[in-house]
């Protein structure tokens, strides 16, 4: 395995860069979508639970599936497959910023707009730390699930570890296919270690 | 004595309510003392605190407040000039004790060195040693320990009036009774005006210079606590107080079955 690690350096370092390009891009624009989405429903419970539910829909679809159906639209690529990794991606950070939010005390709220917080105050120094430990878990999943499904993204020529994958498999090489593992669950462990510590970490206080 | 709070011809009904919360009240609190709100369940106790800072805006009717028509003041800034107390504290759970107390200051732009004093005098006030709680975080106090920096938070910037919405009420009856003591001793230090809203009529004879006993939204009788129970103004107030009368005699009753 080093051998082929020593021999063809880029081609491991190549797909892990665009694995690393396409999980940054679909989590940057998963996270603004998700925002908006929310800040438009998180006032109506009922608005929030449907949302929520179909975008539960969403993302009970395989992805191999999803990405057939939106080839026809949008083609094969990149493009295509951060599409699909953002709607996924939905369901699990929309559900989680609602939850975060509505878990707070109404106490806690009662009181900081009792003692005269105005609501961009009582947004950023209440709502928004009190709710941060629900939404950063939720990140946690997306980027975790980014990283898998993006694997598969490689069918649709979007690049990613998943090409080294695929080849090995077409190619029966065992090197690439070890590769390809190796490299894809290190990236999808590490972030997941990572993001659970942050988490913790702004959990700490709270209850 | 000026008058710190006036209620005048005060009527609230909420939506898809088919009674009024508050029905024509007329009343006046003067400066310093401690009023105590005494009333049942839903009777309109606590709409009554709440209409004082606007948590709760009135349907018809004014409410002074030193005054001033408060309905022509910043709800927000009002609200920075009357401390408030809830039932459960609610102690903002990401924030240290210090952080806590220092909210209101915080907000109003006070210096570090002033605010860091501040938090030491009224941690002594309530009886909580500076060096010992100030970093600790609510979860780590106990009921009693969270309300007692609870009533401290409310005091931080010095309000004018203190609203305290059964404060004690979660509270089990030792330590409820040693922070009403701590809550008179604090009252006579700094002179504050006091609503207070609670449903057990012993607290509210123990610490109201005057008490407001209120049932479906309407005032029954605002009163000494002493011509109160000398001359209850109606049935409802007779039973008020009559149901301590009937407690203590159980208490007596049971007494004597031991011996």
């Amino acid at each position: 395995m080093l051998v082929y690690l020593i021999k063809y350096p880029q081609k491991l370092y190549i797909p892990l860069l665009e694995h690393l390009v396409i999980t940054a891009f679909t989590l940057a624009l998963s996270l603004a979508l998700a925002t908006l989405i929310s800040a438009l429903i998180i006032r109506s419970r009922v608005l929030s639970q449907v949302t929520i539910g179909a975008f539960s829909v969403v993302y009970s679809i395989p992805s191999l599936a999803l990405f057939a159906l939106l080839i026809p639209v949008l083609g094969l690529g990149r493009d295509t497959a951060i599409i699909v990794l953002v709607l996924y991606n939905q369901f699990l950070l929309v559900r989680n910023i609602v939850a975060g939010f509505a878990s707070i005390d109404s106490q806690v709220l009662e009181a900081a707009r009792g003692m005269g917080m105005g609501e961009t105050q009582l947004f950023f120094q209440i709502r928004l730390p009190l709710a941060a430990p629900m939404i950063l878990a939720g990140v946690r999943l997306a980027i975790v699930s980014t990283i898998g499904i993006a694997t598969i993204a490689a069918t649709i020529n979007a690049g990613g570890l998943g090409t080294i994958l695929f080849d090995g498999l077409r190619t029966r090489n065992t090197v690439k296919i070890l590769w390809g593992t190796v490299l894809s669950s290190t990236l999808a462990i590490f972030a997941n270690q990572l993001l659970a510590w942050a988490e913790k970490r702004q959990a700490r206080n709270i209850q | 004595m000026s008058v710190a709070v006036e209620f005048r011809a005060v009527t609230k009904r909420f939506a898809k309510a088919n009674y009024d919360a508050m029905s024509d009240v007329s009343l006046q609190v003067e400066e310093g003392e401690i009023v105590t709100i005494l009333g049942t369940s839903g009777c309109g106790k606590t709409t009554f605190i709440k209409m004082v800072n606007r948590l709760i805006e009135p349907d018809s009717g004014e409410i002074l407040f030193f005054g001033q028509s408060i309905a022509a003041l910043d709800p927000v800034s009002l609200r920075r000039k009357i401390g408030y107390v809830i039932q459960q504290a609610g102690l903002f759970p990401h924030w240290n004790i210090a952080e806590n107390i220092s909210t209101v200051p915080q907000i109003l732009g006070w210096e570090k060195a002033r605010i860091a004093a501040r938090v030491d005098e009224l941690l002594e006030l309530v009886e909580l040693d500076p060096s010992e709680f100030k970093k600790r975080y609510p979860r780590q106090l106990s009921g009693g320990q969270q309300q007692r920096v609870g009533l401290a938070r409310a005091l931080a910037a010095d309000p004018q009036l203190m609203l305290l919405d059964e404060p004690f009420g979660a509270i089990d009856a030792i330590t409820r009774g040693n922070l009403q003591k701590e809550l008179l001793r604090i009252h006579a230090k700094t002179k504050k005006t006091f609503l207070f809203v609670t449903h057990d009529v012993n607290e509210a004879f123990r610490l109201g210079d005057r008490v407001l006993v209120m049932d479906a939204g309407k005032v029954q009788q605002f009163d000494k606590p002493d011509a109160i129970r000398r001359h209850p103004a109606n049935e409802f107030v007779e039973r008020l107080i009559d149901s301590v009368e009937a407690q203590r005699q159980a208490w007596e009753a049971d007494e004597c079955s031991y011996i």
